[in-house]
């Protein structure tokens, strides 16, 4: 297989913040690559770093054998750009958009074909500036896809959707799987990444922390197991909880989740310090870890639990961030 | 580039011309400020001044032709200068001009596409006046001094259309655009003679102020040209050499500072005009 991306120890700071701390990766022809990641994490920064939008501070970048930086019109002409933020001149039509921006591709998909795809046929002349938010998402899509790119770039292509909205959409990208092209996709849902993704890197703090497919990252953790129960109180103190566990431990909300190698010496510890305090751990489970566990360990790891409170994050997106307990 | 893209690039220019003309009409209130407002302020200052004649740097002339050509270059200066800045800012922050950058298209074409839109209002502008002008009012114009006018047109709305996009290279946000423009062109315009005349009265400092600025000497290039009294061709080549001055300063500002990405922090503004 032939390689459409390679990215080696790519940097990029903003003053004294490493968005991008030394990423390397690979992405091969008609693969689809999900970098998933909480906000913050670099995905942006990296993928536009890749689309030529900007520039690199080191490391080395190679897409469809070209510098992004160095791209030009005939480097823009063979990739297609969806932006996580792009405006769109909102008194013209879909359709207009669409005749307007294609023009300057050497190849382009037919209009009406297009407009079908990402299903706006019955508001193709409506003014842009009259569709909600996730119409005009996928105009943005198909703007992305007009010039028949080999190599398609989504940043968060459905954040904001409703979830019948994202359904749709998982339609129409792996629509575009289906044809062969190479897409790199950013994320922060997990379920979004593995339903669409032959390959999953996941970011955090400007490092990939983990990367393969949704398979590989399962099988990494399915020694762990979760152990979980509800603190009776937000405020409780966690002093001597975590500290001698062999796994991490995370909050959310009264939620404690402990993902560890060892569930038979950590349970004892996590019920006897329980007991010792005399709490009652509501809600007390013992399973097996999934895919999303695997994740929050992942984009929590650099964050500590000592002294802090349990994180009060009450967003049920996975995005929440983990907090580990090494010690 | 040897290689070609997608349509050529003269026609891709036209088209985006075209598209920019289209999204023009589409804004209703960036018509009333280029095409109608200097029109209906023809209508009014001469209603209001009635058909005394007026002493001014061309002579005695009656109150329409002194109006007609400021107006006029009025008109140019609105539908360059001031639409140019707003909306450059405002795709700028909208995040349109990055998404050009994205595609093959080369973004020169983009600008020129937007700057050619804006000369073309520009140009409606000023034979919406002088139509007004030369058929109810009986204003003065020669088929000898037609080059002048054009010329003085020209070069007179490449100055301004190049500030156009440098103030909108200088100003950070969108925000800032419309305040900024009309806070540049309005007191400009009231020391160049577009709403009073400086013949005779106006102190030396004023005098000095107005011909350091191009605006005066637009409308004054474009005015003699129309003039009753001038002698054919009318051409006032020092007049021109400032425009053309201030016309190479403003491309070197947009030139090194014109930005296509948004600046930080800066938020797509949705009002679309100036106040
Ligand atoms: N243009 C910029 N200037 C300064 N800081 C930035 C800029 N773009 C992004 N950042 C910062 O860099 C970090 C990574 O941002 P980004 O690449 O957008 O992450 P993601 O897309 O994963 O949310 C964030 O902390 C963000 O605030
Ligand atoms: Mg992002």
């Amino acid at each position: 297989m032939t390689t459409a991306i390679t990215v080696r120890e790519l940097t990029k700071s903003y003053g004294d913040l490493r968005a991008v701390d030394g990423v390397s990766f690979d992405v091969a022809e008609g693969e689809v690559l999900a970098i998933l990641g909480p906000n913050g994490a670099g995905k942006t920064t990296t993928v536009e770093i890749l689309e030529g939008h900007r520039s690199r501070d080191g490391g080395e970048v190679s897409v469809l054998g070209t510098d992004p930086d160095h791209g030009g019109p005939r480097f823009r002409n063979r990739i297609g750009v969806v932006l996580q933020a792009a405006g769109v001149d909102r008194e013209l039509s879909t359709r207009e958009a669409l005749e307007l921006y294609g023009a300057a591709y050497s190849s382009q998909r037919p209009i009406d074909e297009l407009i079908e795809l990402v299903e706006l046929t019955d508001k193709a002349d409506d003014r842009i500036v009259s569709l909600s938010g996730g119409q005009r998402r996928r105009v943005d899509l198909a703007l992305g896809l007009i010039g028949n790119p080999e190599l398609i770039f989504l940043d968060e292509p459905t954040t904001g959707f409703d979830p019948r909205a994202r359904r749709r959409s998982w339609d129409v990208i792996s629509n575009l799987t289906s044809l062969g092209s190479t897409i790199v996709l950013t994320t922060h849902y997990l379920d979004e990444a593995e339903y669409l993704a032959d390959r999953v890197a996941v970011m955090a703090k400007g490092r990939i922390v983990a990367d393969g497919t949704p398979n590989e990252l399962r099988m990494s953790v399915e020694s762990d197991t979760k152990i979980a129960f509800d603190l009776p109180r937000l405020d409780e103190p966690l002093v001597g909880l975590l500290e001698p566990l062999t796994g991490q431990g995370r909050g959310r909300g009264r939620r404690v989740e402990i993902l560890t190698p060892a569930p038979t010496a950590d349970l004892a510890h996590v019920t006897s310090w329980a007991m010792l305090r005399g709490i009652e751990l509501e809600g007390l489970t013992v399973e097996s870890a999934d895919l999303e566990d695997v994740y929050l360990s992942l984009v929590g790891e650099h964050e500590d639990l000592e002294d802090t409170e349990v994180s009060t994050d009450t967003e049920v997106s996975t995005a929440t961030e983990g907090v580990r307990a090494d010690g | 580039m040897a290689e070609r893209l997608g349509a050529s690039r003269a026609a891709l220019v036209v088209r985006h011309i075209r598209a920019q003309n289209r999204i023009f009409w589409r804004v209703p209130i960036g018509a009333f400020f280029a095409l109608f407002l200097p029109v209906m302020m023809l209508v009014l200052f001469v209603a209001l001044f009635g058909s005394d004649t007026y002493t001014t740097e061309y002579g005695e002339v009656s109150r329409a032709q002194f109006y007609t050509p400021a107006l006029a270059v009025f008109a140019v200066a609105s539908a360059t200068f001031t639409n140019l800045a707003i909306n450059l800012s405002i795709r700028r922050d909208e995040g349109i001009l990055r998404r050009v950058r994205g595609t093959p298209l080369p973004p020169w074409i983009y600008l020129a596409g937007v700057i050619g839109s804006a000369v073309y209002m520009a140009v409606l502008g000023t034979v919406a006046v002088v139509t007004l002008g030369v058929v109810a009012y009986g204003v003065n114009i020669e088929a000898a001094k037609l080059p002048a006018m054009l010329v003085a047109l020209v070069v007179g709305a490449t100055a301004f259309a190049t500030w156009g996009v440098a103030l909108a290279a200088l100003t950070r946000t969108a925000a800032a655009a419309p305040a900024v423009a009309n806070a540049v062109i309005l007191p400009m315009a009231f020391v160049s003679n577009v709403f009073v005349s400086f013949e005779g009265e106006a102190p030396a400092w004023l005098l000095l102020v107005g011909d350091t600025f191009p605006l005066r000497h637009f409308v004054i290039s474009f005015g003699e040209a129309m003039s009753p009294f001038s002698q054919a061709p009318a051409f006032l080549p020092e007049r021109l050499a400032v425009l053309v001055a201030w016309t190479v300063v403003g491309a070197l500002v947009a030139w090194r500072r014109f930005r296509w990405e948004p600046a930080v922090g800066a938020s797509p503004t949705r009002g679309r005009r100036r106040n």
